[in-house]
């Protein structure tokens, strides 16, 4: 028998990037399921394309790079084939979702050199992509409808478009200030497949709170943020401004809270720097759907604080064990 | 003011062998007693080829101020001073010792102070003839520890009792079968470096250990600490903040604060140096693991090769697919079991086939585990891409010579990353190119 001189510590914690990664998916599958219930066979058809889209782009770049092709078994290309579908109407055209699975594999992660290297979240790269390409087929959304497997759908709203356009019509929010709030929380509303139903994403973070795959840091300081800030502008004006708990139900904040601002490869390394990051997503996001062009903005401000996440790592340092700061003399 | 330390880890403590009681391996043929056993440089031999030698007597004195003295752990003849295997991989001179099977001793009543009156002084001389150097790894000589320069005033003496590697109960067995061996080695160190107090620190999974040093009549001025386990608790500077909240400064030595550490093992062999004038020839060590047929801890003459110590213990019960020299976090692999016994060999662990995590490095996936566990509040993925990518320049900057090299990062990092390693080679290159300047 050979015997290793591996160096120390020859202990090793189990933890690999294959238990995250199958640990998010697994976090995924309450949000999947109720996609699938609202959406039937349309969300079936577009995580199926995303995923295998991604995982045969990824093994296919591997390839192309003379690469090992064992990568495809650490469930990375699979998350991100699973994030982008989603992130995506449930309508959205077969190619469509290869367009963005290609973008995500290529652009998204390989052009810098594959899992680590990556500055930006591949998902929301091919889904920014994707909405700014195709910006009607990315915002028309099919009406949920428990159950149904037909493949034809009516399209509707997201609360956040028609909060948007009746602001921009009339100057006041409307009725949508109104709607029943368990509708956005248990996934009864017009959105993207995977990010309707708040209940089955926070079950799903919370999952992975508890099995330590993410700390609380992003998640709770984003939607605080958006919480407290959405909150302020309503106390100050409730005719053109949503309530808070309205605005952390809708829209994509639950999913990319829980799943997409806390990618480990994109987002700061150290508990400060998770807050700042946390925050910052919070307040873009709050930018973007009360005075920005477009009605949400949760993927552009992920992508956004992805891009000073080395800057945030950088002036986060924590302070080395044994260099104390100077302590001021009191004369 | 009792704090926790920063960052840590918990692996499973694996004390197996924590109820087994010391045994004493039986008198061998041969000792390799090299000449690289403490940090500082070697010790030069005093004698050569062919002289005969009685246990306790002084075989090589130290050279420079960081260095001890080596003597002989038994009697018979010197075989050869060669290069010999060492538990670093290298071939590193010692001194062969053939045993002549009658293990005679060498006087040394003449060096003792069996009744403590001849004073600090004296005693500082007898730690340093004894060859003492520090038990829990380190191994750095222990008279330099124990004379601290006067502008350093020393308040407090802690006895290291926290054997925070898994697997080691060497120190646990010593702290139940002779714990009047480090009250009285404390005893003499706080003399000698004038400490008015001390703290003996223990880690909660030895309740055993903590109530037999309550209750035994220590003065006031000793106080017996439970801390929670927690790796590596065990380092000087961490222990430090554990118990007393003060950082040493960096670069520093606990000196800085006031405090001097001295392993529980130190102390013992302190105390046996000073009332009976015995050199440092023999440690109590751990054999652990899943392999050895007889596990257990065991009283080794420094010297012992280990193959010696399996061979005498029942042999191996399946192959060997990992031979450790020390503990699990720190200690080093070896590739066989030829090496010694050293003064600071805490233990030898074996481990079989799949047992080990099989490693599968890969690009650092930027989780931020290694930051959150790092004792020192160090970035060490950072260090780790750095010398990855051949980027030297700025970790000095970055403040790699501050890692104690605990592994803690390593532990947790799921891209399986050998972070130590890395930080070792990113040391090594400052070195070399502070050379060539
Ligand atoms: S080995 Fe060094 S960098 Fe890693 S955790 Fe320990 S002190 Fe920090
Ligand atoms: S634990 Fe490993 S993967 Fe995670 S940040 Fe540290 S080096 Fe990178």
């Amino acid at each position: 028998m050979e015997t290793v001189l591996a160096p120390s510590p020859h202990l090793r914690s189990p933890d690999t990037i294959e238990r995250v990664m199958y640990t998010v998916l697994i976090a995924l599958v309450p949000g999947s399921l109720i996609g699938i219930y609202f959406f039937g066979l349309h969300a079936i058809r577009v995580m199926l394309i995303s995923i295998v889209g991604c995982l045969v782009l990824e093994g296919f770049v591997l390839k192309l790079r003379g690469r090992d092709i064992s990568p495809l078994k650490d469930g990375s290309a699979i998350l991100t084939g699973l994030l982008l579908a989603m992130n995506l109407p449930s309508s959205t055209p077969g190619w469509m979702v290869i367009v963005g699975a290609l973008v995500a594999i290529l652009l998204g992660k390989h052009v810098y050199g594959g899992l680590g290297y990556n500055p930006f979240n591949p998902a929301l790269v091919a889904r920014v992509f994707l909405l700014i390409s195709f910006p009607v087929a990315m915002t028309s959304w099919p009406e949920p409808k428990p159950f149904t497997f037909s493949l034809d759908t009516v399209t509707k709203a997201t609360p956040l478009g028609e909060m948007k356009t009746n602001l921009l019509m009339t100057g006041s929010i409307g009725d949508i200030a109104n709607i029943d709030l368990m509708a956005p929380f248990l996934g009864n509303f017009g959105g993207s497949l995977g990010e309707v139903s708040a209940l089955a994403l926070i079950a799903g973070g919370l999952f992975l709170l508890a099995r330590k795959v993410i700390t609380w840091h992003i998640p709770v300081t984003f939607i605080v943020t958006v919480f407290v800030m959405t909150g302020m502008f309503w106390v100050i004006n409730p005719q053109k401004f949503a309530s808070p708990v309205f605005h952390i139900l809708t829209g994509g904040l639950m999913l990319g809270a829980f799943f997409m601002a806390t990618d480990y490869v994109t987002s700061p390394v150290t508990n400060k720097g998770m807050i700042i990051f946390g925050v910052g997503c919070g307040a873009i996001t709050v930018f973007i759907r009360l005075f920005g062009g477009y009605p949400e903005g949760v993927s552009f401000a992920i992508l956004l604080m992805n891009s000073v996440t080395p800057i945030i790592d950088q002036y986060t340092k924590p302070r080395t064990f044994g260099y104390l700061r100077e302590k001021k003399v009191v004369a | 003011m009792k704090s926790q330390f920063r960052g840590g880890v918990h692996p499973a403590d694996s004390k197996d062998t924590d109820k087994e009681a010391v045994k004493t391996l039986p008198l061998l043929e041969l000792y390799l007693v090299s000449l690289s056993q403490h940090i500082g440089s070697p010790a030069e031999p005093i004698v050569s080829a062919g002289d005969k030698v009685l246990k306790y007597q002084e075989i090589a004195k130290p050279t420079g101020f960081i260095s001890a003295s080596l003597h002989a752990p038994t009697s018979g003849t010197v075989k050869a001073v060669e290069p010999s295997p060492h538990p670093s991989g290298r071939l590193i001179p010692a001194i062969v010792i053939e045993s002549d099977g009658e293990d005679r001793e060498f006087d040394i009543s003449t060096n003792s102070d069996p009744n403590l009156e001849k004073g600090p002084e004296v005693w500082n001389d007898m730690v340093k003839n004894a060859g003492i150097v520090g038990m829990g790894g380190a191994a750095f000589p222990t008279h330099v520890k124990l004379s601290p320069p006067d502008d350093k005033p020393i308040e407090l003496m802690i006895a290291n009792g926290i054997e925070c590697e898994p697997y080691l109960t060497a120190d646990h067995r010593l702290m139940l079968e002779s714990p009047e061996l480090v009250a009285v080695g404390l005893r003499l160190t706080m003399e000698m470096v004038g400490a008015k107090k001390a703290i003996i620190g223990v880690e909660a999974n030895k309740p055993d250990a903590i109530e037999t040093f309550r209750s035994f009549d220590l003065p006031p001025d000793v106080e017996v600490a439970e801390l929670p386990v927690m790796y590596p608790q065990g380092a000087e500077k961490q222990l430090i903040y554990a118990l007393l909240g003060k950082e040493v400064p960096k670069g520093g030595l606990p000196m800085d604060v006031g405090v001097v550490v001295q392993n529980v093992g130190t102390l013992a062999a302190i105390c046996e140096a000073v009332t009976k004038g015995k050199p440092l020839v023999e440690r109590i060590m751990t054999l652990g693991g899943s392999v050895p047929a007889g596990p257990g801890n065991y009283l080794a003459r420094i010297g012992t090769p280990l193959s010696d110590i399996v061979k005498q213990t029942g042999g191996m019960k399946g192959p060997a697919a990992r031979i450790v020299s020390g503990g699990p976090m720190m200690g080093q692999a070896m590739t066989s079991f030829e090496s010694p016994v050293l003064k600071g060999t805490s233990g030898l662990l074996v481990f079989g086939p799949g047992e080990m995590k099989a490693l599968n490095q890969r690009a650092c996936v930027r989780c931020g585990a290694c930051v959150r566990v790092c004792p020192v509040s160090l970035m060490p993925q950072t260090l780790g891409n750095m010398v990855e990518w051949n980027i030297f320049d700025e970790l000095e900057q970055n403040h790699i010579n501050d890692c104690i090299e605990c592994g803690c990062c390593a532990y947790v990092c799921p891209s399986d990353r050998n972070m130590v390693q890395f930080i070792r080679q990113g040391k090594a290159e400052i070195i070399t190119r502070g050379q060539k300047i």
